[in-house]
């Protein structure tokens, strides 16, 4: 775990990028993840054809749901919604860096904003292949 | 006549009885997943047990099994005894008048529930109050918003201030037309000691009863029900070296007797046709169905436990113990750490919350845990609470008996680690 927190996930969670709102999205979508408390909250831009233009994220929680987040959102644009809805776990945990070597209380917050932008993509809160519904 | 074998004996030296407490804990003797010493740091969540509960209720299972209060053979007639011996013992410990004002429930959650419903329904009219503190866990909280839901009673709290200590102001406004007091006597989350001294003979004097929710006071301190003066007590074994599973609910014995039943079926009656029946006297009117006979047990045989080293002497050691973790704890304040919660030692137990710079309090429990060192982090099962003083969590160390300073160590040299990792100043 101490290995864990890097330098650029420090950096993503003290300087958060596409944080905050935007003037007019197409679609907003809030979660929590009710162990922590910690909440994220998505906007979104999108063209005709469903193609992300622009993303803002805003909420709180621990170093790991905010660095996930940020670095999620640094990777949208240009996106379809329906490909955002296919994207698996494995697109924010390769990009932390952890595999699946951290606890699975902790995967739960590495995932919370992915959770929270396929659900926004998908109109309807987006569960992953081994969950229940 | 005790049935526990027990090994920590007082002694005089504290040093050697803090070294021998801490080996009636096999738990405590085990290195963690990654090979480091346990540095068991949440007991106000559950406290580890010792040798002697553990093998109590492995030989009652072994040695004793039988459904009770049936049986007419040896057996039975003597798990009927060691049940009932745990009530009796459980009644002394807490100085109730009779063991028959004692009835087992499975946590202080569902002791509290249990009034709500047998005394609230049937007690409570519209209009009528529910004065609660802002203090109190969710399972002191959410049973009464029921109730008040049901009846049209109306909730109100005795508020706190941002250092969690209560407000007492407007104690008087706050008692006129309210018909039950329900509190917990030490905060989860802050260590705070309620000062039941000033509320208990405002509130018996305006004519309502009180409940005191003991989880986080039994364990710790030593409690006299009749002394105190209120109406209901509850508690949880997991939370004083007993087994989980097993809790109580004591109250006034006439309190008991006109409430209606909780549960019915087995053992709550005196006599059934297939029509109607008559229930069974207190205290197992309240105890439908077969007990949780081995958690009473073991139960018993942790406070007998609690009774040799001397709640007395549990006392002093917490004390010192969170002086000495509180003193470590400011010298890190330069770098951004904050301790939430009263700051004077008489109105505090050893729960201590706090904030580290702009860790948040997950990452730094995660942090602790690959050093061994388990805190609690988040909101403590008091959401209005945190909600009420704008944090969204805290972390939180609690203590024990069996915590020594070596733990205290452990944690601020894991929290210096974890102010390198975060790069604070
Ligand atoms: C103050 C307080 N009340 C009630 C409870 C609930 O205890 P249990 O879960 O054993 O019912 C707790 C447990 O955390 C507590 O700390």
């Amino acid at each position: 775990m101490d290995d864990f927190y890097r330098e650029h996930i420090l950096d993503h969670y003290r300087n958060p990028r596409n944080f905050g709102h935007l003037d007019a999205p197409t679609i907003t979508f809030a979660d929590r993840n009710p162990l922590c408390g910690d909440e994220v909250c998505i906007e979104l831009l999108v063209d005709d054809n469903e193609r992300v233009l622009d993303i803002r994220f805003s909420g709180k929680g621990c170093a790991i749901s905010q660095a996930a987040t940020s670095m999620l959102t640094e990777s949208m644009r240009g996106h379809s919604l329906s490909e955002i809805a296919q994207w698996p776990k494995e697109h924010v945990l390769d990009e932390l860096g952890v595999g699946m070597g951290i606890t699975p209380a902790r995967i739960k917050c590495a995932l919370l904003g992915l959770k929270a932008v396929k659900s926004a993509a998908l109109g309807q809160i987006a569960r992953w292949p081994d969950e229940q519904a | 006549m005790s049935s526990c074998v027990i090994n920590s004996t007082r002694a005089s030296a504290d040093a050697s009885l803090e070294a021998r407490i801490r080996h009636d804990f096999p738990i405590l003797q085990r290195p963690t997943s990654n090979g480091k010493r346990l540095v068991y740091l949440d007991s106000a969540a559950t406290a580890q047990k010792p040798n002697v509960v553990i093998d109590r209720l492995v030989r009652y299972y072994r040695e004793e099994n039988a459904n009770i209060h049936r049986g007419v053979y040896d057996l039975a007639e003597r798990a009927t005894e060691a049940f009932e011996g745990a009530r009796a013992t459980l009644a002394r410990f807490i100085n109730a008048e009779r063991s028959a004002e004692i009835i087992w429930t499975r946590n202080t959650t569902e002791a509290i529930n249990l009034v709500a419903a047998c005394w609230g329904r049937h007690n409570l009219k519209a209009g009528d109050g529910i004065l609660l503190s802002q203090l109190e866990h969710h399972s002191n909280l959410v049973p009464w918003q029921i109730l008040a839901q049901q009846t049209g009673a109306e909730l109100r709290f005795i508020p706190v201030t941002s250092d969690g200590r209560h407000e007492l102001e407007q104690l008087d406004r706050l008692l006129d037309g309210t018909k039950i007091v329900a509190l917990t006597q030490v905060s989860n989350t802050f260590g705070t000691i309620t000062p039941l001294d000033q509320i208990v003979p405002r509130a018996k004097a305006a004519g309502a009863l009180v409940l005191i929710d003991g989880a986080q006071s039994l364990p710790h301190m030593a409690v006299d029900v009749q002394a105190l003066g209120v109406d209901f007590f509850t508690a949880s074994a997991h939370k004083m070296c007993g087994p989980t599973g097993i809790g109580f609910l004591w109250g006034r014995y006439a309190l008991l007797e006109a409430m209606p039943p909780y549960m019915s079926g087995g053992d709550m009656i005196a006599n059934v046709t297939y029509t109607s029946a008559t229930y069974n006297e207190l205290p197992w009117k309240f105890e439908a169905g077969t007990s949780n006979i081995a958690d009473a047990i073991a139960f018993g045989c942790a406070i007998e436990y609690l009774e040799q080293i001397g709640m007395d002497w549990i006392v002093a050691h917490e004390q010192r113990l969170t002086r000495y973790a509180l003193d470590r704890l400011f010298a890190l304040e330069p770098r951004g750490l904050r301790v939430i919660g009263p700051a004077n030692m008489h109105a505090r137990t050893g729960v201590i919350s706090f904030i580290f710079a702009d860790i948040h309090p997950h990452d730094l429990a995660s942090l602790l845990s690959s050093d061994g060192v388990c805190i609690r982090a988040g909101h403590h099962c008091t959401m209005p609470l945190m909600h009420h003083l704008g944090l969204s969590a805290t972390a939180r160390l609690s203590l024990y008996l069996y915590n020594g300073e070596d733990d205290i160590d452990a944690l601020i040299d894991s929290l210096e680690k974890a102010a390198r990792i975060f790069k604070l100043a």
